[in-house]
């Protein structure tokens, strides 16, 4: 999957799941507010990350991540290590 | 000092209608609410018969967050209760400043029990079944939503004693209100309607087979009766002090002036007649009053043809061959954890209107019902007090005293 893909896709699943706006999943806007966590969210991100992406972040893999464009960095990660 | 109990609002989401209004005019029109559910005869049921009514959209009412734990028995719930609290005059503000307790009769959450195993069995990893199904799956799952909802600071518990849950639990916050612990308290009752819920049930063959006539299957206290309808759905009523009721300006639908209660401690299933007698005349001896003073007996009756015969004999033993009967649940079916709410709120409706509703199907008595006066139609009739029965599975029988409200 490509970046913009990447991108395109989990606009789409987060603005889905969270019921936000999809202008509001910009690059540089902090995921953990813009998406307003707590504690328990964090449970359904996951689900829906593996469902859509089909991978698993764990929890340090959630504090390495304040922007959108972190999260995408992560998932091209994912996606280089299982090609 | 014991206090006086009123109820200043209901809420009802049945398969009869959603709100009121509807309701009433299901009550007055003997409207069934029952239909053949194809799902279960694919499903493997022996009976496909049940009370409908469709999954309210709460997305207008709830964020994500405060939807994500509910299933059924929630969902209708809340539609209830959001409907009893805006009669009672109670928002979310109040509620918050003002110790408000909940008591909810609820006995189960099979459907969201078996979704969410089924996630686990087919993706063998727990971390997948998601955050809310947790809250689903526990059989206090209205509890645990709709205090955090709206901000319940007061008793917060789960009331589970099968088809009597719904009556027990306003007999419980009578008591708790009458001994001056709360001022108010939501009490209520709700019952899932899905195929996996009522499966194991069905498997008794305890329901009617009645299939080609939907509306006509559910006879409570006819001689050809075939076994119950099961339903669902959720009814609340907001139970309050008196004082607070007059303070705060609420309406006042009606007192709660007894609570019987008894357990058969006999067969699981089966009922009796001696917890049956014990518990009406509990309710009489706890609310004071002779026989003679009830207008109207809501009646448990499910349509079964051991339990309605025992409910006949309890009713003829304890108040007589005269006093009006009726079993809304000719129309509704089983309602079962939720129908001793409902069918407080349902005969409130009937003494507010001053009409007995039908006892539909009824067109034959046996040798138990001839004795009582059971109503097959409409009837105008001024109700000043009535006396609604529950009783469940596990011989667990409750009978609840409610009359006019008089200062």
């Amino acid at each position: 999957m490509s970046r913009d893909e990447i991108i395109a896709t989990t606009k789409r699943f987060l603005s889905e799941e969270f019921e936000v706006d999809e202008n509001e999943i910009l690059a540089d806007n902090n995921l953990h507010e813009t998406l307003d966590l707590d504690s328990l969210d964090y449970v359904d991100l996951v689900v829906v990350i593996e469902e859509n992406l089909g991978f698993k972040p764990t929890a340090d893999d959630f504090k390495a991540i304040d922007t959108f464009d972190d999260f995408y960095d992560l998932a091209e990660r994912k996606f280089a290590e299982t090609a | 000092m014991e206090r006086r109990v009123v109820i200043t609002g209901i809420g009802l989401y049945s398969c009869i209608g959603v709100g009121q209004d509807n309701v009433l005019d299901s009550l007055r029109n003997g409207k069934s609410g029952i239909i053949y559910d194809t799902q279960r005869e694919e499903f493997g049921y022996r009976s496909c018969l049940t009370g409908m009514v469709d999954d309210p959209d709460l997305k207008p009412f709830l964020s994500r967050r405060e939807r994500i734990g509910m299933h059924q028995p929630a969902m209708y719930a809340f539609m209830s209760t959001k409907e009893a609290l805006e009669q009672a005059k109670l928002d979310i503000d109040f509620l918050e400043k003002n110790e408000t307790g909940i008591i909810y009769g609820n006995d189960s959450t099979a459907g969201a029990v078996i979704e969410t195993i089924d996630k686990v069995r087919s993706r063998k990893d727990t971390t997948l079944i998601g955050s809310g199904d947790i809250f689903q799956n526990m059989n206090c799952t209205v509890n645990m939503n709709l205090s955090t909802i709206y901000k319940l600071k007061g008793i917060n518990i789960t009331l589970s004693a099968a088809c009597a849950s719904g009556s027990h639990s306003i007999g419980m916050g009578y008591l708790m209100i009458k001994q001056g612990l709360q001022d108010r308290i939501i009490c209520g009752g709700a019952q899932e309607i899905n195929k996996y819920s009522m499966a194991s049930f069905d498997g008794l063959g305890a329901f009617s087979i009645n299939q080609s006539e939907p509306a006509k299957a559910s006879r409570p206290f006819d001689k050809n009766r075939d076994g119950l309808v099961p339903s669902g759905g959720a009814a609340t009523l907001v139970v309050e002090s008196l004082e607070s009721a007059l303070e705060r300006g609420a309406p006042i639908l009606g007192e709660i002036i007894g609570y019987g209660f008894s357990s058969n401690g006999e067969h699981i299933s089966n009922p009796n007649f001696d917890g049956q007698f014990r518990s009406l005349n509990m309710a009489l001896k706890q609310a004071n009053i002779s026989s003679d003073v009830i207008d109207y007996v809501n009646a448990h009756a499910t349509s079964t043809p051991v339990g309605d015969s025992m409910e006949a004999q309890a009713i003829h033993a304890v108040l007589g061959g005269k006093v009006p009967v009726s079993s809304t649940k000719g129309m509704t079916g089983h309602e079962c954890w939720m129908a001793g709410a409902s069918e407080v709120a349902y005969s409130l409706l009937m003494m507010e209107n001053s009409f007995i509703a039908p006892n539909i199907n009824f067109e034959n008595p046996d040798e138990d019902s001839v004795k009582i006066n059971v109503v097959p139609e409409y009837t105008e009739k001024n109700i000043d007090c009535f006396l609604s029965n529950s009783f469940g599975f596990g011989g667990t029988n409750s009978s609840l005293i409610i009359k006019k409200f008089v200062k």
